[in-house]
């Protein structure tokens, strides 16, 4: 090896530490961002609070009225956007490197819709109310059915023709049954419920809420961490991944599983909010690099603070009736949806990708 | 060559959607050499390179260095296989030191950024054998498609397998490219493993190969060292082709000819 290709090897590989050097920092830069949100979010309300009162009143200081806005009427909220927003994120990352497609995310595929029939399902059959364990059971078994079914139906391998129209027709399954479900139910007022129910909201969700779903995100998430190395091989296609000692059944397995464990106990309470999933990878692609791997925790810590400022903004936005932050994040996503269409639109049209 | 057999195959048959593809294959490879497998379109070639991988349920065996392959952990299999799949494509657009160094999960070292220092040698390695280290940081999809495929060599290369499996290696590649990758796989070959290659260059087998194996409606019909596994009779009765014969510079030389 001659000298200068040693030192060009050795730039090489200070290079790479580098490019994960920058990674640690986007991941503290970002962590910072969701930090000042959720504050933020304990701030903002009807009665706004100053950062600091909302330190107080955390700690158990000051009024006892701000410790009752602050604690049990904002924190649950926050920590659900929070944690949601980030399951969120999470899967949408996690479905883009099991399918090596930027478009994948649970939205496109059904999961939400389907989690949020099997909800809604258990509610009008009067099996569960709103706060029950029943309700994310439900979710978690229809977004599990969902993303299992797509994956059966497109096959391996399959391209984003084939993903993105099995999502399609099992998402309009999905509404189809939860419309049946409506249409059925003896109850006006259930209908009612359910019907805003669906369109996505963190508004008065309590400790019970948090209690509910947080086992299942956090298990859930573990298992799509766990497999980060694992979606990098897989860039090379699955034989090879599998040549290089990667269960790939297992691995699509664990990822079903740990997208329909969060998704389906996050849309069981907070109802359906989409396009996180799809958004979250995508902000973070260009300054984290392709790298499937590497883009997990930078994906839910951006799922995080979306969810977290689309929330502050329907606290913000002037209207005569709330809007729902699922209302907000589709009509945010949907466009930025095309806008990647657009982009990847050379590529789509070649059929395979 | 060393005495004992490093790759022996026993009676294997595969089956593909209930048709057989593969029946009754048997051989045995040495370490240090350079197998050719040709075969018409359709006689299971990749079929039989993707079973040695692997990828594939069978019957009968495969053996490495001893061991029934079937008995090995997938890592341990990762470990002995390096096997570069035809097209080789990369679905994101990452560096190709990345990708080279992902040759080393199999020894555990999943993360490229975080490469312990035998990981690290052993890319270093592979990337200085294929040539690619000028192009380390850049992304594989804005490489040429010789260039890709020489990354695509130094991630195989870097696994420091005993058995390399290679599928048409030198498919859409330009003469040069055509030879330097042969070239670098008998390099490979020289240094003590033993490498087998698919392909439908019978002039590139001849000439690079140690021993042929020719395979026809998934059956093994001839084996030995090129000269004689391609004999006339051969490449009539299989490739209905006839050859013209000579020698260069040492090298065995096979011009398929369309006969009669």
């Amino acid at each position: 090896m001659s000298r200068a290709e040693a030192s060009a090897t050795t730039r090489d590989m200070v290079s790479a530490a580098d490019q994960a050097h920058r990674g640690t920092l986007i991941v503290i830069a970002l962590a910072g961002l969701v930090a000042a949100l959720a504050v933020a979010s304990l701030a903002i309300g009807p009665v706004r609070l100053s950062p600091l009162a909302v330190v107080d009143a955390l700690f158990g200081r000051g009024a006892e009225v701000y410790r009752i806005i602050v604690q049990e009427i904002r924190l649950p909220r926050a920590i659900l956007a929070l944690a949601i927003g980030a399951m969120l994120g999470l899967s949408g990352a996690a479905l883009q490197g099991l399918l090596r497609n930027p478009l994948a995310s649970p939205s496109l595929f059904g999961a939400p819709q389907a989690a949020a029939f099997g909800a809604v399902l258990m509610i009008a059959l009067g099996l569960a109310d709103v706060r029950s364990f029943v309700l994310p059971l439900a979710g978690i078994a229809g977004a599990f059915v969902s993303v299992f079914g797509l994956l059966a139906v497109a096959g391996r391998n399959a391209s984003l023709l084939l993903l993105v129209l099995s999502g399609l027709a099992i998402s309009s399954l999905a509404g189809a049954a939860t419309a049946l479900v409506m249409n059925l139910a003896a109850n006006p007022y259930i209908v009612l419920e359910i019907s805003f129910w669906l369109l996505g909201s963190l508004e008065d969700r309590s400790f019970r809420h948090v209690v509910l779903v947080l086992p299942f995100i956090g298990v859930g998430a573990l298992i799509l961490w766990s497999s980060r190395n694992a979606f990098r091989v897989l860039s090379l296609g699955e034989e090879t991944a599998a040549t290089l000692g990667v269960d790939v059944g297992r691995l699509r397995l664990s990822v079903i599983t740990g997208v329909a464990l969060g998704v389906g106990a996050a849309v069981s309470v907070s109802g359906t909010i989409g396009f996180i999933g799809l958004v979250a990878p995508h902000l973070m692609r260009p300054l984290i690099g392709p790298d499937p791997g590497r883009l997990l925790l930078p994906s839910a810590l951006t799922g995080a603070a979306l969810l977290l400022a689309a929330d502050i903004g329907v606290r913000i936005i002037p209207s005569n009736s709330d809007i729902k932050v699922g209302v907000l994040t589709s009509m945010i996503g949907v466009p930025f949806f095309l806008y990647l269409i657009v982009r990847e639109r050379r590529a789509l049209s070649g059929g395979v990708i | 060559m060393t005495d004992a057999p490093l790759l022996v195959a026993r009676n294997v048959s595969v089956g593909l959607a209930g048709r057989p593809v593969l029946s009754h294959v048997s051989f045995a490879l040495p370490g240090r050499s350079l197998v050719a497998l040709v075969g018409p379109n359709g006689a299971g070639k990749t079929t039989l390179l993707r079973t040695l991988a692997g990828l594939l349920p069978l019957t009968g065996e495969v053996i490495c260095e001893g061991r029934d392959v079937a008995a090995m952990s997938l890592r341990e299999r990762a470990r002995r296989f390096a096997y570069l799949q035809q097209g080789h494509a990369i679905h994101w657009p990452l560096p190709a030191r990345d990708v080279v160094a992902l040759g080393r999960y199999p020894h555990g070292a999943s993360d490229p950024t975080r490469l312990g220092p035998s990981d690290q040698a052993a890319v270093i390695r592979a990337m200085e054998q294929a040539d690619v280290v000028q192009f380390a940081d850049r992304p594989v999809t804005e490489l040429s498609g010789g260039e890709r495929s020489r990354v695509a060599l130094a991630r195989v290369l870097a696994v420091e397998a005993p058995v390399i499996l290679a599928d048409e290696p030198t498919a859409s590649l330009d003469p040069r490219h055509q030879l330097d990758v042969m070239q670098l796989l008998r390099t490979a070959a020289d240094s003590g493993a033993l490498v087998v290659v698919v392909g439908h260059d019978l002039g590139l087998a001849a000439r690079f190969a140690d021993q042929v194996l020719v395979l026809a409606e998934g059956r093994l019909v001839s084996h030995g060292p090129p000269s004689r596994a391609l004999s006339d009779q051969v490449l009539s009765d299989v490739f209905r082709v006839a050859a013209f014969r000579a020698e260069h510079q040492g090298s065995a030389l096979i011009v398929p000819w369309a006969g009669q």
